[in-house]
């Protein structure tokens, strides 16, 4: 064992995966909330609502039918999703035309209705969601011991980020996904659904947050508030990411777990608040954000 | 009151509408306690504290196009300030001098106007710092950007020792207005807190109708055009930011005299939300809409206290039928259908 600034090596690895961890969900709550902005021009402020909904789901599933962590690795997102795309049709499809500032404020009401009906039914303190017991052991790699719980989390984020981002960037599907943010109107002109595609595209980014509430169960304590903290947080994640870029969002969310993490191991008092720092940083600096070219 | 509302605006300009509204709402605050009514002072306090900041917050969405979601730092902070400044009777900073020293510096004992002032100058100072950051950025950003700094504010109030953390600051006395009037009582707190409300009130109509006000109306209906007419959009947009927050202060400030505590209730983004509620209820861009939908935000609160847990639920409910059917807000539906400004 050896020491970095007078921090046991071990520990400060121990916070690197830990900030890894919190930065996946960062990655992941950041790219849903970019692809939707980028499709619907609305910030989706029931996304920590929803991945709390994912969460909840997992535990559900395993209460009361029985489906473990892996089938609900897959269910959740999709049902999660589906009520995603119930929302659009229902709410969200009038605003499109309105000031942007509706959908937040929309998003916000419907935030306030979710986590108030499952605060009501769950109360305010936590469920435990087991680790899967594939998962339970831990890799020696030399220089630390490495849980494969977190390590599995920060894999699943890294793949399911970087194929949306290759899906958008590099498909013909993204292509068009890509032509209609510019110009739906042209883009329907050429006959494609656009409404339709807006459609699912909500049901992508809550499905993200879904699947990001399912990794979460097993590590965080699964609770009603658990996604309104952490929304917030996403929030100035995006922020010094900038919108604009789907590769921006997935970067300024690991850096800032990374961040956040080297903070907890130096200043742990200063760890909840760096990353809002680092906001403030960068709005004076660079007040476009980071990954934005201009404005 | 007829004295300041004659100082404040020349009668010539006043449209009979808001005149009339004026009265109206004077009335009612002045029999509201009195039989035969006989409404609760506490409720009118707590109506009051929210309805001043709510015009407050409306100051900046209303009329500069501005969607602040951090508002309950500004609340919250002079609250605190507030009751501290009552409860301790010091201001107390620490200094630097071959090591860190309290510099402390008395107050006169148990001086209600000055922890206002002092919570309401720290708001403004507030205002100042977080104003200039987020109007770096427009729309949604500038939501996001309040919000994850009230945020921030909100954890350092937890880690704070004079904050009192999670039980707040406690018992909290009124004290003697200019050393005279005895606060105690509650007809006399809430004749202070109604003075204080009218004052601002009409400070914030002065301000609307002011040509200040007009380009600030300008910058939320054309920004890219007020910018080309030579306008320094981001100095006017900065100062709009500042008095509604300074405003905002006043609100949290008085409301720690009025209920005697100070807590991280106050500074939480539930409360940022509810103040976008209230003015959302009521309708953005009127003036009397805050007041309207605060009192009726205070009154759900109020009626459905026994079922505490699904009050969230149906603010949210609300917020969402506002935005999906009443995007005008009551009172701004109200002035449409009937051709009149209120």
């Amino acid at each position: 064992m050896f020491e970095i600034f007078g921090i046991p090596s071990t520990a400060l690895f121990g916070q690197l995966v830990l900030g890894l961890v919190n930065g996946s969900f960062y990655a992941l709550l950041g790219l849903g909330l970019a692809v939707i902005f980028g499709m619907l021009n609305i910030i989706n402020f029931a996304h920590g609502a929803q991945y709390m909904m994912g969460a909840f789901a997992a535990v559900l599933l395993l209460d009361k039918l029985g489906i473990g962590y892996w089938p609900a690795l897959v269910l959740v997102p999709v049902i999660i999703g589906a009520f995603g795309i119930v929302i659009e049709r229902l709410l969200l499809q009038w605003l499109y035309k309105l000031d942007h500032l509706y959908g937040l404020l929309l998003t916000f009401g419907l935030a306030l209705v979710i986590e108030g009906v499952f605060r009501r039914y769950y109360g305010p303190s936590g469920i435990r969601y087991g680790v899967p017991d594939l998962l339970q052991g831990e890799q020696n790699l030399g220089f630390m011991s490495l849980p494969d719980y977190p390590a599995w989390v920060i894999a699943v984020s890294v793949v399911v980020c970087f194929g949306t981002w290759f899906a958008i960037a590099r498909t013909r599907l993204g292509s068009y996904l890509r032509a209609a943010t510019e110009n739906p109107t042209l883009v329907r002109a050429f006959g494609i659904d656009v409404p339709r595609m807006i459609m699912l595209t909500y049901g992508f980014g809550v499905a993200l947050a879904a699947l990001a509430g399912v990794l979460a169960a097993p590590i965080y304590n699964v609770s009603a508030q658990m996604g309104s903290d952490l929304i917030i947080v996403v929030f100035a994640v995006v922020v010094i990411g900038g919108m604009g870029s789907i590769m921006g969002a997935i970067v300024a969310g690991f850096g800032l777990g990374i961040v956040e993490g080297l903070t907890e191991a130096f200043f742990p008092e200063a760890s909840s608040t760096v990353i809002f720092a680092v906001m403030v940083i960068v709005l004076l600096i660079r007040p476009t954000g980071l990954f934005v070219r201009g404005t | 009151m007829a004295a300041i509302d004659a100082a404040a605006i020349p009668q010539s300009e006043i449209p009979a509408s808001m005149k009339i509204a004026f009265a109206v709402m004077v009335a009612t605050l002045v029999a509201a306690p009195l039989p035969p009514f006989q409404v609760d002072p506490v409720f009118l306090m707590k109506a009051l504290c929210f309805a001043l900041f709510a015009c407050a917050f409306n100051l900046l969405i209303g009329y500069g196009g501005l969607l602040s979601f951090g508002h309950a730092m500004f609340f919250g902070w002079a609250s605190y300030v507030a009751a501290h400044l009552a409860k301790v009777g010091a201001i107390s900073m620490p200094y630097w001098s071959d090591g860190w020293h309290w510099l402390v510096i008395p107050l006169p004992p148990q001086s209600p106007e000055l922890a206002i002032l002092g919570g309401t100058l720290v708001a403004g100072v507030l205002g100042g710092i977080v104003g200039a950051l987020a109007i770096r950025r427009q729309g949604v950003y500038f939501a996001m950007i309040t919000l994850a700094l009230a945020q921030m504010m909100y954890l350092f109030a937890l880690q704070m020792k004079f904050t009192g953390g999670e039980d707040g600051i406690q018992g909290v006395p009124r004290g003697r207005l200019f050393g005279i009037i005895d606060l105690s009582g509650s007809v006399a707190m809430y004749a202070f807190v109604m003075l204080i409300f009218l004052a601002a009130f009409l400070l914030i109509y002065r301000i609307v109708y002011s040509p200040f006000g007009e380009v600030l109306k300008a910058i939320r209906e054309n920004e890219p055009r007020a910018i080309s007419l030579g306008y320094k959009t981001e100095r006017y947009k900065l100062v709009a930011f500042i008095l509604s927050a300074t405003l905002a202060g006043l609100a949290g400030a008085t409301k720690a005299l009025a209920f005697q505590f100070a807590s991280l209730t106050d500074l939480h983004w539930t409360m940022s939300g509810e103040v976008v509620l209230m003015a959302l209820v009521g309708g953005f861009g009127t003036i009397f809409g805050p007041v309207v939908g605060a009192v009726a935000i205070v009154a759900l609160q109020t009626h459905f206290a026994s079922f505490g847990e699904w009050v969230p639920v149906i603010e949210g409910a609300i917020f969402i039928a506002c935005v999906l059917v009443l995007r005008r807000g009551v009172v701004g539906e109200l002035a449409a259908r009937l051709h009149i400004r209120l």
